[in-house]
Order: C-alpha cells, then structure tokens, then sequence
C-alpha cells in the first residue's frame, strides 16, 4: 500500500511498513546514518538519522522507525540539525585528532560527517580514552581509539562470516569492542577475510600495511622483484581510478607494476588454470575411489582458517591443491627460478590481492620450502592503488603491456575466480573434459551465475550426475557444511568463499559507498569470459607447456610435492 | 497431570480455608485461624526485624542473642524472624506480644540490650526509652500510656496498602499469609472472573506503573491480554537499582507472599503461564525469602499445574539480575534474561506485544504487583477511592540523606512533599537548614524547598520538572552541595550507561568531565582553562538538551535531568563554584584554600614535601606557610600534618 | 574443571537463556569466572566465546581475577556518597592499593563497589565478607582494616 505523507512541507509517497529511512532515501532525501547497514535490522545505536516528527515529543530514529500515514516530518530543522551536529562533535571529542595520519583519511564516514555538518571547532572539550593499537595479527590492524562503537563489524562478523570473533565488552563509556577474553586478535578465531575492514566507517580496523617492507625491497639492489596480482583487482582497481571497462586493465596494471620497479609480472590466473588441472585430477580420483566426497574448495585462505578452527571434521574432505597465489609463488621460485638460473633467494615475491587473509596465508609455515617462503608479501587492492599514486604513475597516460612469459597466457577460466561459482565454473568445464574428451557444448552454466549465496548445479559426466554447490559468506558456508553433515544434502563439489560474492567482494578491495560495486565488479568479470577466447584451464598453452616442460602431469609426484599442501586443526579460543 | 497431594494437615486445612468465604468459616476453624494470624498468642512472641537494613544495624547478633535468652531461661517463647516496619533508625527492632497483650515494638535493640530489654518486658516493665509503640488489636488488653503504632508521627499519616504486613508477620509463614485472609483474592479470581474481567478491574482501579512512568497497568496487561501467542511471560521486575530506593526489597522480605499472589493474578489476567521474579543478586535477604514462599506455594498448589482444579496453569522462577542499572528498562531486561548484554533496543515493539523471546511479555515492578489483591479483594473502587483524581492509590517512597526519620513509608496519592519530608520523617537533623529532596532516582531531580507544597501525583511532580521515579527520596540540608550530587549522578549514569547510543554514552561522559572541572581549582589558571571551564558550562545545557531529545531509552533521555533541574533551581550555587571557586557546603574539597596555623605549625617540613604545587614555603623549624594562588586543594598537606596544624576555608 | 562439568549437568537445558545463571554458579563455585570456564561454558553452549566474554564484562557481578580472602564491599549509594563514601572508597584504595574489582598481591583483600546496599538510614556502609560495618568514620574503617589484616598475621 503507497500513502503520502509531509517531508519537509512537501509530499512524499511511502509504502506501508517501510522505516522512515527507506521511504526518505527512495525520495532521494539523504539522512546520515552511522550504524545503519543494509539488510540488517537497525539497532538505532547511532542516532544519526534522528527526524522530527510533528506531534512526539523527542526526535525519532528514522532507521527503526515504520512510516505512518499521519507523519509530518521535518528532516533537516534546525533541532534536527543541532542534535546531529552535537552527536558528531560528541563522537569527534574521544577522537584522535589525527586525520591526516589516518588510513582512512579522505574516505572515512565520520570526516564526511564533520565536514557536512560544518563541524570548524573542538566545542565538547574532553578527555580521551587512552587504548592499544592491536597489531597481532598479520592481516587485520585494530585502532580502538579511532572506533566509533558503531558495531557494523561485530554484526558482519557474526551475522554474515559465522565466526563471531568480536563483540562488545564493558560499559557505557568503558565499552569497547574486543574478542574474547579482550586477547589480541592473534589469539582470537578471526578468520582474516576483512569484512569488518570493508563496513567499518573509521580507521578503527584496517589492513596490516606492508609499504615499508615493500619500499625497502624495491630499493634492495640484490632483490629481484617480482609481482603477481589476482584476477579480481582489475575490475576493481578500475574503480578506483575511474577507467573505462574496455580498456585493457591487465595491460595497464602490468605496466604500472614495472614503473613502480617490479622486474617480472603475472597474473594469478595463470595459477588458477593449474589449480584447475590439479583439482579435477584430484575431483576424478576420488570420485573414482569413491572417496573424500565431497570435494571442498581450499583456495579461500579464510574459509580454510575456518575449517581448521571450527570444522576440523571437514579437513579431510579439503582439496589439498594451493590457491593459485601460492601456486603462483611456488612456481616463480622453483620453475621460473631454474628456467632464468636466478637464485631463488634473490626473488622477492609480491602477491596483490582482494583480500587481507591472503595475508595470513603468505605467512603459513606450510608454505615455505627450505626456508624459503612461497611469497614474500601480500598486499591489498587498496593497498596497490596507495602505491600507483605513491610512484606518481598517471594510469591515463599508460601503454598496456603484456605480462611476463612463461606464465602470460591465461584464460577466461582463471579469471572466474574472482567470483562466487567461478572456481566451480572452471572446474567443471575442465571435468567434462577430462571425462569425456569434449568440450562442453554451452561454457556457461547459469545456476551458477545468481547472485543468491548458495548456488547449486547439477552436470551429467557420462551416466552419472555429480551435484554441486557455490556458496559465499561463511554463514551460508556453515548451513551447507550442516546439511552434508547431517547427509540432508548430497554434494560431489562444494566451493566456499567466505566474503559475500566471492572476491571480487572480499576484505582488502576498495571501500566504497557504491551499493551496486560488487555486482558491476562480477558483471565485470563475465563480460571477460564472454570476450576471451581460451575459456578453459586446459587449453591455456602456457599451462600445457608448464606440465611438459616442469611438472609433467597433473598430480605428478612433483606437482604433489610443490603444488599440494597441508592443514591441521588450530586451537583458538572459539 | 500431576495432582498435588497436600503434606499435612495444616496444608488441607489451609487450602480449606482459601475456598472459604469469611462468614463460612467454623468456630474450631475460627479459633485456630486466630492463633496462626498471631491474633491470640499461647506463649510469648518475639519479633526479631531481619530486614538487610535490620542487619547491617546487627539483627542477627540480636536474635541469636534473644534465642540464647530464651533457652537459658526456657522461656518457651516463639520467635520469628520477620520484615520490617520501615523506621531505618530504629534498627534491630524487636517486637514482643505476651499472651493476652498487645504486641510491643522496641526500637534499636542491638546485642547488648537484649537481656535487659527482656528483663523488663517479661517482668512487666516497658522500658519507654526503646519503646516505639503498640500494636492496635481490639482482641487484647493495652498498655497504658503507650502510644499506638498507628499514632506515632511516623506512622500517623501514612496509608499502609502493599507495606500492611511487613514487619508485622512472619514472611516465612504461608500459614499466617493465608490466616490474614491471603489468597483469597487469587482465589476470587480464578473462580469467579474471566481474564479481561480481572483487566477491567485493574483499569478501573486506576492503578499506574509504580517504576516512575505511571503508565496504566490495566491498560498495558489488555495489550498483552489481546495478543494472541502460544506463551505469553509476566515479569517482576524486581532489580531495583537506584541507589537510596529499597521499597520493594521491604516488601518482598516482609510479605513475599504478597507479591506471588499479585503476579498470580497479573497473569490470570494476561493468560501468561510462565512468571519470572528478575530479582538483584544482591537481595540475598529477598531471593531467600522468595524461595521459600514459592516452594511453599507449590506445595499447597498456590502455584503449578491445574491450580486449585481451575485448569489455569502458572508457575514462577526466580532469576538474579547480575547487576545493570540499565536492565531496569524493559527491552534491556529481556536482553538480559535471553542471556544477552542488557542493551535496551528501539521500541516499538513493545514488550507487551513482542518481548521475551518475542512473545507477548507484561513487566511489572514489585511494588505495582503488590497492590493487585487489595484491588481485587477489596475491589476496584476502594482503590480508587485512596488518593486523588488520576492518581489512584498510595505509594511507597524509601527516604534517606540529611533526615531525622529515614525509612520506608507509604502516603495515599494527593499528600504534600512537605508533609512526607516534615510531618513524616521529621525534616531535616536538629539545627540545619533543609534545601530541597531529591526525587527519581540518579536521573531525577532535585526540588527545592519553595516547591515542597506540591501534592504527590504524576503529573504535578512531573510539571515541576521531575519525577515520583521508583520511590527514592533522599532528603538535602546545608551541608550538602547540590554540584556534588550532581557530579555523583552524573558519574553514576555513566558508569550505568550500556553505551550502545552515543549521546548517552559520550554526553554523561562529558557532563561528567564539565561537573568535575566546575568543582575543582584550575591546576594552572592561565586564560585557556577559564576559557574551556565556561565553554563547559555553557555546552552543559544544550548537551542535556541533545541527549533528552536523542537517546535511545529512558536512561539516556532522562540523565541529564538532575543537571537540567538544579541549573533551574540551584543556579547560584553553580554561579557561586564557577566565578567565586567557592563551595558553600564545604563539600567540594579540591576548591578548598588551606592555610598553615603558625601557634601549631613546628616546621617539620613534611607538607611541603607532599605538596604536588609546590605551593607551600618555609624554613625548616619555623612555621611553614601556604600560597594560596598555588594551592590546588588536594588536601595532601592537611592530611599529612601530624600536628593538626593545617586549616582550610 | 572437573566442578564446572558437574554444574553444568544441573542445568536442564544448556541454551542462552540460562547463560547468566550459568556464570553465576561458576563464580559461586570458583569465586570468579577464569578464561578457562568461560572456554568451557561457550563450548557447552555453543556460543562465541565473545559473547560470552562480552556479556560479562556488562554486568557487575562478575569478575575475573579471584577474589581476595577478605571480600571488601563498598557501597556507593546516594546517601553513603553524602556521608563520604567516595573519601572512604579512596581512602580503602589507598590503603589496600586496589581498585574495584581488583585483588590485592597478597590475594588478602579484594574491593568492589556496590551502587546501593540499601541500608541508606545507616551510611556509610561496607561489609566485609558479609558482615556489615555501617555509620562508618575515617578511624573505624582503619581499625576495621587493621583487624583484618591482624586476623591473618594470627
């Protein structure tokens, strides 16, 4: 049912049982909000988006709030505006005042407020809360003094990641979020996918940088720099420097990588395609043994910190295969290291990432050999995007280029992993193949393209069906896990992701106010795979040359050794 | 289904007697019913006032000490642990009924006056100093020259409804409850009235919220009552946590049974089958208490399955609250039982709609329950006859502070504040000059004398810019400094604040901090700090006025209310702290000015080495002097003086 | 851990509603709620750990060091505060050299502060280990403390 009601002595239209918020917004009248998130129920802690409504006494949070037909409502009278304004400067007088240092600086909700409420001087004076920066953890940096206590990350990690490492502790002006037991989230079950990062309004939770490390190796005369980036950055840092999706984004991150002063660049798809070939050998052996079905994806380093921590049970049915940044890094300090006879301790490996666990996962013990480490540092899409503008690179004004052989070719196969369904896209596109020597007639398999969290498909190999599913969001993770464990739900392949989307959505992209970023950024990718014209992992030439000339075959006792890994259940405080 | 079977005799003939009307009753159940309801006695009774106020004064020394006596001598004496009467600086009280004879109550009878209290009595001696007063009872013979309880200027002029048996009864006897016609109205309910009927009554009644909102209670039961759900919760709130209110403490530890059978009929009313008593962990006096008149009830079949044959099922579980002054608020009470941090959510919902566990949930306070039978035993219109227009009933107030009389009363709706403050509990101590109540609790307010005429109702206090809150009033004299109750308020609240909403949680921080720089020296007086000190003062009413018109709850919407109204009314006093740095109560001590008396002063030298300032000088062996543009008034120097040589003003 | 497993078998229903009582018998039993009980109860339930953890840290009653030999109790109600408690709070603290909710080294005293006793016709009042001290002065509460202390030395 619509009604009208008075907004700011003009008539609007509402629909019953809507908040005042949504019927503002739809009218395209903006109200602030700090705490609000979207498809959350409001909590009303911020009181942000308090209106004035003719007729009740106090102002009222227009978020939790339902609009009625006799509403007269005044969203920006001068009590309205005095309360916000008090509310900021109230926030702002236990805040450091050091924007300028700040992370977020420039694209921080709070600084935006202060700015639109012209907030010009410190009128609420006061002591501020003296706390720890908790840098434990080798993915996520808390900063307590700079948290607004909006709790958009303990609802995230909770509501939507399953894993419920923080939540409020204390009291009124001592309260403070924490994880259990107020240990450093090194301690903690923090799977390090960063959603927190990504809703986070303030530099209270960011990456754990690694400029420092960077510059220093770029200016290591010994060092030979060599950087591989993931298939989901481009679209994304296309965002962020406002290019046009039909330039070659590869190209442009290949040249601005070599201009910063990387020697040799890749993308991570190359890797991915392998990873393909190894987890469909793998897929086909076990179906053939009819064993360790089903099979579950492990290129997610927070799903598998996840599984180690909460779901040991599952640990056995993971995929041993690396993900592709490890594949990536494995072959850069072995293959590629033997082929142009450098010393694989001279390599310094970079691997740029949508994602902050990969951190976490360049610095897993099981990924180094003879004390040398896969991957030296793993830096964020944000993080990269700080490092162009550091160089003073114009993206506008550069060649694309291509990216470095042996491991330049890619298919569209490999970029797929950007996206919920996408490793399952590619894996059985391969399959079928492997199976049945064809090529499948249609590469696109739609049930996996939703944009629903659990997405399930069925493929025929020969006489028999093999069922599989996508999900992403570790909650979604955790109700599939539940129904294959209670055998409610039968699944040959399970891919998980722990961010909602996959990666193209994951916790080290750029933090944007765009509603509509994540499905353009998958959108994206597809357009992509439309475009490419090797579409699958075993075609890639390059791959098929890597297994002539270095691995031999999938599952090799070589491939196993370099390419496969381990896990084990991890002791947490849960 | 489970049918009770009644343990013993006394148990058959109780519920015997709760079927029965008054006029049915026999002469051998007569007879019997007089001896349990304490009407007539065989042997001596002894009353000892075991109230945790009771205790802190020393009951329980006094009652092993009356037991002992009674052993020594074989007095074959009946004593009895019971709630108490209300008259805080008359504790232990003791009351002592000989058969044939009024019951006696002692006042202050700790440890070492037992023995010759009970000398006297038992020898027929009233010792008038202890003496407070006699029971009325038309049945026994009267002392002379004693006054009546009832005429005791304490007692005079108060209206005891729901406070009628404490300190009176044995609160550990369902037998007593029952005998003074207990349960009867929980009975007359169940038989005779359909659910909305029981609504009606309490609508009509008149009966509001005793928690401070005065909100109607019949009307919130018909919400709960309307909706339909498969479980429907009543909940006592019973947490109590503004400091200087222990109303219903005084109850449940006094007449527990009272509280049962008024929540029994609460949820008749509302069709609730599951009743919680969300009780303060510490009430450990009141959780005892409660657990036996709930087992108590069980056993006769008061509570439980099928009551008396009725079909209505009901039974009640107690809950500690582990300690929020937030979870006083409704939303944040059913947090807290979920077994969640007692954070209030937005309403509506309602809890009358959707609370625990989202089912509909009816959360009454103590005091509010209590009154239930009276209005259905007695019936609607009695109670609306007590009070005034609007304001049915009486209320229970717990007075303390700068007072003669402190204690717990209960005045009929329509007195005079100055009656209650003057005529009740005496004003303020010999000699003072009175300065107003506080009333409401941490974020009430304060009310000056000049509006002491006020009648006591919602609205008239309400319009003075306060609150009757839960039933708080602590009583201020000359000596107490308005700013510092304030900052203590303010300091309360927030600590208190669950500070999930930032008004609430940043702005009692700052009034805080502001209330604290008004009431301390500037550690270096330069412009800067004067400067953000009336910044401070200016910013505090239009904070008040953000956090009123923003906060989440009632906690937050209310807690700058003793700030709001003091500024009303006490506005010299923060103009005298402000320009003049004085403190006409003395009571802010770090705007104290010290100075070194030179007849006293040795010249050990120890001040000045304690003095952070460096604002005391002086040679050793020679008197010692302090600059006073220096001194903070930390008071580290007075404190230190082994020669009481030290002075402030 | 062996007393946290018994206790919990007396609950009925291990669910969050019976979270708080939970962690009230815990610290009945154990004086306070240790990492270790808080580990074992949120496996027990099922819940976070943060959760757990957090709604702890909300309420009063709960601490997490143990208490001190002698549980000193200081209530800070409005009519103790008129009649100096908060002097007599820091006075204790001073004296002790903790704080609410802290245990001294020597695990002799432990203070908490409580917003009301309720006893408000007789302020100031503390208790210790449930015996009541009230109409406190600054030379009773030394000799209280001292008292204490002399009954350990004993």
């Amino acid at each position: 049912m619509v009604f009208t009601i008075e907004v700011n002595n003009r008539p609007i239209q509402a629909r019953k049982g809507e908040t005042i918020l949504s019927a503002l917004r739809r009218n395209g009248i903006q109200v602030p909000t700090l705490c609000n998130m979207k498809d959350y129920t409001p909590t009303g802690a911020c009181r942000m988006c308090v209106v004035e409504i003719e007729g009740r006494e106090n102002l009222t949070p227009s978020c939790s709030f339902q609009v009625e037909d006799w509403m007269k409502i005044n969203t920006h009278s001068p009590r309205v505006l005095a309360a916000r304004k008090t509310i900021v400067e109230l926030l702002l007088s236990n805040h450091p005042d050091d924007c300028l240092y700040c992370e977020r600086n420039g694209n921080c909700e709070l600084q935006l407020l202060a700015e639109n409420l012209n907030i010009r001087e410190r009128r609420i004076p006061g002591k501020k809360s003296a706390y720890k920066n908790d840098k434990s953890s080798p993915a996520i940096v808390r900063d307590p003094a700079k948290c607004i206590l909006c709790g958009r990350c303990v609802r995230v990690c909770e509501d939507s990641q399953a894993v419920a490492c923080l939540d409020f502790t204390h009291r009124g002006s001592e309260l403070i979020i924490a994880s259990a037991m107020s240990k450093p989230i090194n301690f903690s079950n923090c799977i390090n996918c960063g959603q927190c990062v990504i809703v986070c309004p303030t530099g209270a939770l960011t990456e754990k940088i690694q400029f420092e490390e960077i510059s220093n190796a770029l200016h290591d005369p010994e060092k030979i720099l060599v950087a591989q980036y993931s298939p989901s950055i481009s679209v994304s840092l296309a965002e962020e420097f406002g290019l046009k999706g039909t330039r070659d984004i590869n190209g442009i991150i290949n040249a601005a990588l070599r201009k910063i002063g990387f020697n040799k660049v890749y993308e991570s798809s190359f890797a991915a395609d392998v990873n393909i070939l190894e987890m469909a050998e793998e897929f086909l052996k076990r179906q053939e043994k009819g064993e360790g079905l089903p099979m579950i994806t492990g290129d997610c380093p927070a799903w598998v910190k996840y599984a180690e921590q909460h779901t040991p049970d599952m640990l056995p049915f993971l995929t041993s295969v690396k993900s592709p940044q490890q594949i990536t890094g494995t072959l850069i300090k072995t293959w590629i290291s033997e082929k142009e006879k450098i010393n694989p301790a001279a390599i310094y490996s970079v691997s740029i990432m949508p994602c902050t666990a990969k951190k976490f996962e360049g610095q897993r013990v099981e990924m180094t050999r003879k004390g040398i480490s896969d991957i030296d540092t793993v830096l964020t899409t944000r993080e990269l995007a700080r490092l162009i503008r550091l160089h003073g690179i114009d993206i506008d004004l550069l060649e694309p280029e291509p990216s470095d052989d042996p491991m330049g070719g890619i298919s569209s196969s490999g970029k797929l992993f950007g996206v919920s369904g996408g490793v399952m896209e590619s894996l059985l596109r391969t399959i079928y193949y492997k199976h049945s020597g064809n090529e499948l007639d249609e590469t696109k398999l739609p049930k996996l393209r939703s944009f629903k969290p659990i997405r399930e498909a069925q493929l025929k190999l020969g006489n028999t069906e093999i069922s599989v599913v996508a999900v992403s969001g570790m909650n979604h993770a955790v109700k599939v896990l539940d129904e294959v464990r209670n055998k409610k739900k039968h699944y040959d392949i399970i891919e998980i992701m722990a961010c909602p989307g996959g990666c193209v959505a994951g916790g080290g992209q750029p933090i944007t106010k765009d509603e509509n970023a994540i499905k353009n950024r998958i959108k994206a990718l597809y357009e992509i795979d439309n475009r490419e014209h090797i579409k699958t992992a075993h075609k890639n030439p390059q791959v098929i040359a890597l297994y002539e000339d270095f691995l031999s075959e999938p599952m090799s006792k070589k491939s196993i050794e370099l390419l496969h890994t381990t896990f084990t259940p991890r002791e947490v405080i849960l | 289904m489970e049918e009770i079977i009644l343990n013993s005799e006394t148990d058959v003939f109780l519920m015997q007697v709760v079927h029965l009307d008054k006029v049915e009753y026999t002469h051998s159940m007569e007879s019997r019913l007089e001896y349990l309801r304490h009407d007539k006695v065989g042997r001596p009774l002894i009353l000892v006032s075991m109230g945790t106020a009771s205790q802190v004064a020393g009951s329980d020394a006094t009652y092993a000490k009356i037991c002992q006596y009674s052993e020594e001598r074989n007095l074959d004496a009946e004593i009895i642990q019971s709630g108490s009467i209300g008259m805080s600086q008359a504790e232990p009280v003791v009351s002592i009924q000989m058969p044939g004879r009024t019951r006696l109550f002692f006042s202050n009878i700790t440890e070492d006056r037992v023995g010759s209290l009970l000398d006297d009595v038992f020898h027929n001696t009233i010792p008038a100093e202890f003496c407070i007063g006699q029971l009325r009872n038309d049945k026994h013979e009267g002392y002379r020259d004693t006054l009546f309880l009832d005429e005791t200027g304490f007692m005079k002029l108060q209206k005891r409804v729901v406070l009628k048996n404490t300190g009176i009864v044995n609160p550990e006897s369902i037998e007593e409850y029952i005998a003074r016609g207990g349960f009867k109205a929980f009975v007359k309910t169940i038989k005779h009235y359909s659910s909305e009927e029981i609504c009606d009554m309490v609508e009509n009644s008149g009966l509001r919220g005793r928690s401070g909102s005065g909100y109607p209670t019949g009307k919130k039961w018909k919400i709960a009552y309307h909706t339909s759900s498969d479980q429907k919760y009543l909940i006592c709130n019973a947490e109590e946590s503004d400091p200087g209110a222990f109303m219903d403490r005084a109850i449940m530890e006094g007449d527990p049974f009272l509280l049962l059978e008024g929540m029994a009929i609460a949820a008749y009313g509302i069709t609730a089958t599951k009743g919680i008593i969300y009780i303060r962990t510490e009430y450990y006096q009141s959780i005892k208490r409660l657990e036996h008149a709930i087992s108590r009830a069980r056993e006769i079949g008061i509570l439980g399955h099928n009551i008396l044959g009725s079909g209505f099922n009901f039974d009640i579980i107690l809950r500690k609250g582990p300690g929020a002054f937030v979870c006083g608020e409704e939303t944040a009470l059913i947090n807290s039982l979920e077994g969640k941090r007692g954070m209030p959510q937005s309403k509506p919902p309602y809890p009358a709609t959707s609370g625990l566990h989202r089912k509909p949930t009816i959360i009454n306070n103590v005091e509010t329950l209590s009154n239930i039978p009276a209005i259905v035993g007695k019936g609607p219109d009695w109670f609306n006859s007590i009070g005034v227009e609007n304001n049915a009933g009486t209320k229970v107030f717990a007075i303390s502070g700068n007072i003669r009389f402190p204690g717990l009363i209960e005045v009929p709706f329509g007195m005079s504040l100055r009656s209650i403050v003057f005529d009740i509990a005496g004003g303020p101590p010999e000699g003072k000059k009175f300065k107003g109540i506080h009333m409401g609790g941490p974020a009430g307010s304060v009310i000056p004398v000049s509006l002491l005429d006020t009648p006591l109702t919602f609205e008239s206090i309400k319009e003075i810019g306060s609150g009757i809150g839960s039933g708080g009033i602590i009583a201020m004299d000359e000596d107490t400094c308005i700013l510092d109750m304030v900052k203590y308020f303010m300091d309360f609240m927030q600590r208190q604040s669950c500070g999930k909403c930032i008004p609430c949680r940043e702005g009692t921080r700052r009034m805080t901090e502001i209330l604290e720089s008004i009431t301390r020296k500037p550690v270096n007086d330069n412009g800067h700090t004067t400067l953000e000190r009336f910044k401070g003062v200016m910013q505090l009413e239009s904070l008040a006025a953000v956090m009123k018109d923003t906060s989440l709850c009632g906690l937050g919407q209310s807690a700058p209310n003793p700030v709001l109204s003091t500024l009303r009314h006490f506005r010299e006093e923060y103009e005298e702290h402000i320009f003049d740095r004085k403190c006409r109560s003395n009571r802010c001590t770090e705007l104290r000015t010290y100075f070194i008396d030179v007849e006293l002063c040795t010249g050990c030298s120890l001040c000045a080495k304690k003095c952070p300032s460096d604002a005391i000088f002086g040679t050793p062996r020679h008197p010692y002097f302090v600059v006073e543009e220096k001194c903070i008034g930390c008071g580290l120097c007075y404190e230190s003086c082994k020669f009481s040589a030290i002075h402030y003003k | 851990m062996e007393k946290l497993d018994n206790l919990l078998k007396k609950f009925p229903e291990l669910s969050r509603d019976n979270l708080i009582p939970i962690l009230q018998a815990t610290q009945d039993e154990y004086g306070y709620l240790s990492e270790e009980s808080i580990k074992r109860i949120s496996l027990a339930l099922k819940l976070p750990a943060s959760k757990v953890y957090g709604l702890s840290t909300f309420y009063n009653q709960f601490r997490f060091s143990p208490p001190g030999k002698f549980h000193i109790r200081v209530c800070h109600g409005t009519t103790c505060h008129m009649n100096n408690a908060g002097l007599f709070l820091k006075e204790i603290q001073k004296i002790l050299g903790i704080g609410d909710g802290e245990t001294s080294r020597d695990g002799l005293f432990s203070l908490e502060v409580l917003s009301c006793i309720g006893a408000c016709g007789q302020a100031p009042v503390i208790s210790i280990n449930g015996k009541f001290y009230d109409r406190l002065t600054k030379e009773k509460l030394k000799s209280v403390l001292l008292t204490y202390r002399n009954m350990e030395a004993v």
